[in-house]
């Protein structure tokens, strides 16, 4: 057997298994993004009646809270990026560090530091390999994000946002997160999560007349409950997002990759066969040339 | 005789929605009991148990560790940071 057929045999074989592990990953980005999608649509209604009952105190009561007031010299912020934390997902964690680092880049030139927190190993990975300073990474589970994760990102990040600067507080607070529109859409975008913004939605809210409530105990109090809450649904609201975006992205990358793969297989194939062929007509050859020189 | 309409919701899952004559819960202050017709209000809640009397059916005992829930015009809304379904208690009691 020649070299060539040979190595067209590896090249075929060791295609075929990369090919099954691409459908293989494929199939179970496929299952699980339905799972990931439920939960999206099953967190919109806490997120509904949380922003409602927000913008309901918000406009019945008029008072300055830590969370919503602007500081008045913004020195550093704080930037929250979700990425993946395995690869084999295509340009999608490429594509949001790029988001990220435009942010960073806009930030710096506004004379603010930047403090990045990190969720995912894949962003943890880019920030290691460059050098680069984080403050805190959070990885495991970004395809299935907890609640309990988002609880913990609110507290380490409510309490760099109530620290006073030169303890390593920050002045604002911006995520960037990979939103889910559809399967084929997903794009990477920024939202300033500190301090709220209240305020517009209060006019857009304005239309819809929200009852007087009574409040218990005292406005004030009621805020501070919600706020919290409010930025937890926030946080988990993106990561539900990312969780989606990132299962859609793989299935898609897994599928192209398959697809190539089969392309290879049918490609090497051809080449093998040609090869084959060309194999034995040169054995012909030598045969007749063989038994024409003994007839000679 | 109206009714309110209630829907609790946990922060990553739908808990329980439907009729019901009354509903008891604890918050911050104390105990409250929601009756049909209740002013508006929107109040904190404690962790603890919210029983719910549906219009049709046993008592329902949802535990809640903490969240709030607002009341206006008969729709009660219970947002709980992590709400189950702890039992149905048979009958009034």
């Amino acid at each position: 057997m020649g070299a060539q057929i040979r190595v067209y045999r590896q090249k075929i074989a060791s295609t075929t298994s990369m090919r099954k592990m691409f459908k293989a990953m494929e199939l179970i980005a496929t299952s699980r993004i339905g799972k990931a999608r439920a939960r999206l649509a099953a967190s919109l209604p806490y997120a509904r009646a949380i922003t409602r009952a927000v913008s309901a105190v918000a406009s019945t009561s008029d008072f300055e809270h830590p969370l919503t007031t602007e500081h008045e010299n913004v020195r550093r912020a704080a930037v929250l990026v979700l990425t993946a934390d395995r690869g084999q997902a295509g340009a999608y964690s490429a594509g949001i560090l790029k988001r990220a680092e435009s942010l960073t880049e806009l930030l710096r030139s506004q004379g603010k530091e930047v403090a990045t927190y990190l969720v995912g190993r894949k962003g943890q990975a880019y920030f290691d390999f460059r050098n680069r300073a984080y403050v805190q990474v959070w990885t495991g589970q970004t395809d299935n994000p907890e609640f309990e994760r988002a609880q913990e990102i609110r507290k380490v990040l409510l309490e760099a946002f109530s620290a006073p600067y030169e303890e390593g507080g920050v002045d604002e607070i911006h995520v960037v997160y990979t939103s889910f529109r559809s399967m084929v859409v997903q794009e990477p975008v920024v939202i300033r999560l500190l301090p709220l913004e209240v305020v517009s939605e209060k006019a857009s809210e304005a239309n819809e007349i929200l009852p007087l409530y009574e409040f218990e105990p005292e406005p004030e109090r009621v805020l501070d409950a919600l706020l919290p809450r409010y930025i937890e649904s926030r946080i988990f609201a993106a990561m539900l997002h990312a969780a989606a975006s990132e299962l859609a992205s793989r299935q898609r990358a897994m599928k192209n990759a398959g697809d190539n793969a089969s392309d290879l297989i049918k490609k090497y194939t051809r080449l093998r066969n040609t090869a084959r062929q060309a194999e034995i007509t040169q054995e012909l050859t030598e045969i007749i040339a063989g038994a024409d020189a003994l007839n000679a | 005789m109206a009714e309110l309409e209630v829907e609790i919701v946990a922060a990553d899952h739908f808990v329980w929605s439907g009729g019901a004559k009354m509903l008891k819960a604890r918050t911050a202050d104390g105990e409250i009991g929601i009756l049909p017709g209740h002013t508006p209000v929107l109040a904190i809640l404690d962790a603890g148990s919210i029983e719910i009397q549906p219009v049709s059916g046993d008592r329902i005992v949802v535990e809640a560790d903490g969240g709030f829930f607002s009341v206006d015009s008969n729709r009660v809304v219970i947002v709980a940071d992590n709400a189950h379904i702890s039992e149905s208690v048979a009958g009034t009691r």
